[in-house]
């Protein structure tokens, strides 16, 4: 549990080091990531290692929002101001988003079986 | 706070992190058994339900949002390690990348571009003010990474947040009757468009649904992250946002 967090959190300072180092506007937890996941393809034995950790981390990854969520509060003022876009971007963009996504999907996968399974 | 007792009781509690810290679980355990009692519909979605309960606490007591968060920051502090950790899912699913490396790939670009570019130009149409449109840009990935895209783009990371958890919602709602609409059968692209377009709340529904749409909105949800984080700066500047 401990060494594999301890695996997590140097990632995430790799890739923090990273990004300020070449001024990329990414956040360092993201570099970390892929930095993971090369990690995982070289060595199939660090996914075993960092599993169950990685796991319980995702389990609770919602709660880990809502800290910032109450944030909110601090900006009610733009939000009364600017629902309006807000609201517009929330239902349209999502809308555009899903359908784009799922269109192209299904225009270059090879045809799902007929109850929509894998072919 | 009536007895001076009690009050001085309240002064020694509202100024220990933990009672706030504390506070943050008990709030969310409260909403994630709401949540499961409705079956986990995705308008009751325990982090909108545990994040106003606990506004609700601090409108109350009177207490900042600083003074709130020196407890609260145990809890924010693990959402880095948490966005390393997406790529679990990515490496557990690669033979469903490989199989379908095609169709991920096309999708995953088409997608992500889609996402960011039509709330930027969404946004900017509406009239929001520039910080709005950096703060929605991301809106589409889990907050974990979106909140550090606002950041270092420019916008307001507690807005993000929020933004965030109503796309995802919104996603959650949308996408059966959505693809249903459009006669598209394909667990694989519904699954992926929904983790895609409405992150781990887009995530959960699929699993609901569908074992394959369940894989395949993981794989979207850990695979957008990354792309929605390199794509947003070059959008923003290219759309002038």
């Amino acid at each position: 549990m401990l060494r594999p967090l301890l695996l997590l959190i140097a990632l995430q300072f790799l890739g923090e080091a990273t990004v300020r180092l070449l001024a990329v506007p990414v956040p360092g937890p993201v570099v970390g990531l892929t930095a993971l996941v090369a990690l995982c393809a070289a060595w199939p034995a660090v996914f075993g290692f960092v599993e169950d950790t990685a796991e319980a981390l995702l389990k609770h990854l919602s709660l880990l929002f809502v800290p910032a969520g109450v944030g909110v509060l601090q900006h009610l003022g733009l939000l009364a101001r600017e629902w309006w876009p807000i609201a517009g971007v929330l239902v349209l963009s999502t809308a555009i988003t899903l359908v784009a996504t799922a269109l192209t999907f299904q225009w270059l996968a090879r045809p799902a079986g007929p109850d929509g399974s894998e072919p | 706070m009536t007895s001076p007792a009690v009050q001085d009781l309240w002064v020694y509690l509202a100024t220990s992190p933990l009672f706030w810290l504390g506070l943050t679980l008990a709030a969310y355990l409260g909403a994630d058994a709401i949540a499961a009692a409705t079956g986990r519909h995705p308008l009751a979605n325990p982090v909108l339900m545990a994040v106003a309960t606990v506004c609700i606490v601090l409108f109350a007591t009177g207490t900042s949002y600083p003074t709130y968060f020196s407890g609260a920051q145990f809890v924010h502090v693990l959402l880095g390690p948490a966005t390393v950790a997406l790529a679990i899912p990515i490496i557990r699913n690669r033979a469903a990348i490989r199989r379908d490396l095609r169709a991920l790939v096309g999708a995953l670009v088409v997608g992500s571009a889609t996402g960011v570019a039509s709330a930027i130009g969404i946004a900017v149409l509406c009239g929001g003010s520039e910080v709005l449109v950096r703060s929605v840009a991301p809106k589409s990935v889990t907050a974990a990474i979106a909140m550090g895209v606002s950041r270092e783009a420019g916008g307001l990371p507690e807005l993000t947040a929020v933004v965030v958890i109503a796309t995802g919602i919104t996603g959650a709602v949308l996408v059966t009757p959505l693809m249903n609409a459009l006669r598209l059968r394909d667990w694989r692209a519904r699954g992926f468009a929904v983790g895609l377009a409405a992150h781990g709340i887009g995530t959960a529904r699929a699993l609901q649904v569908h074992p394959l749409a369940g894989t395949f909105a993981a794989l979207a949800m850990a695979l957008n992250g990354v792309m929605t984080a390199f794509l947003t700066p070059v959008l923003l500047r290219v759309m002038g946002g």
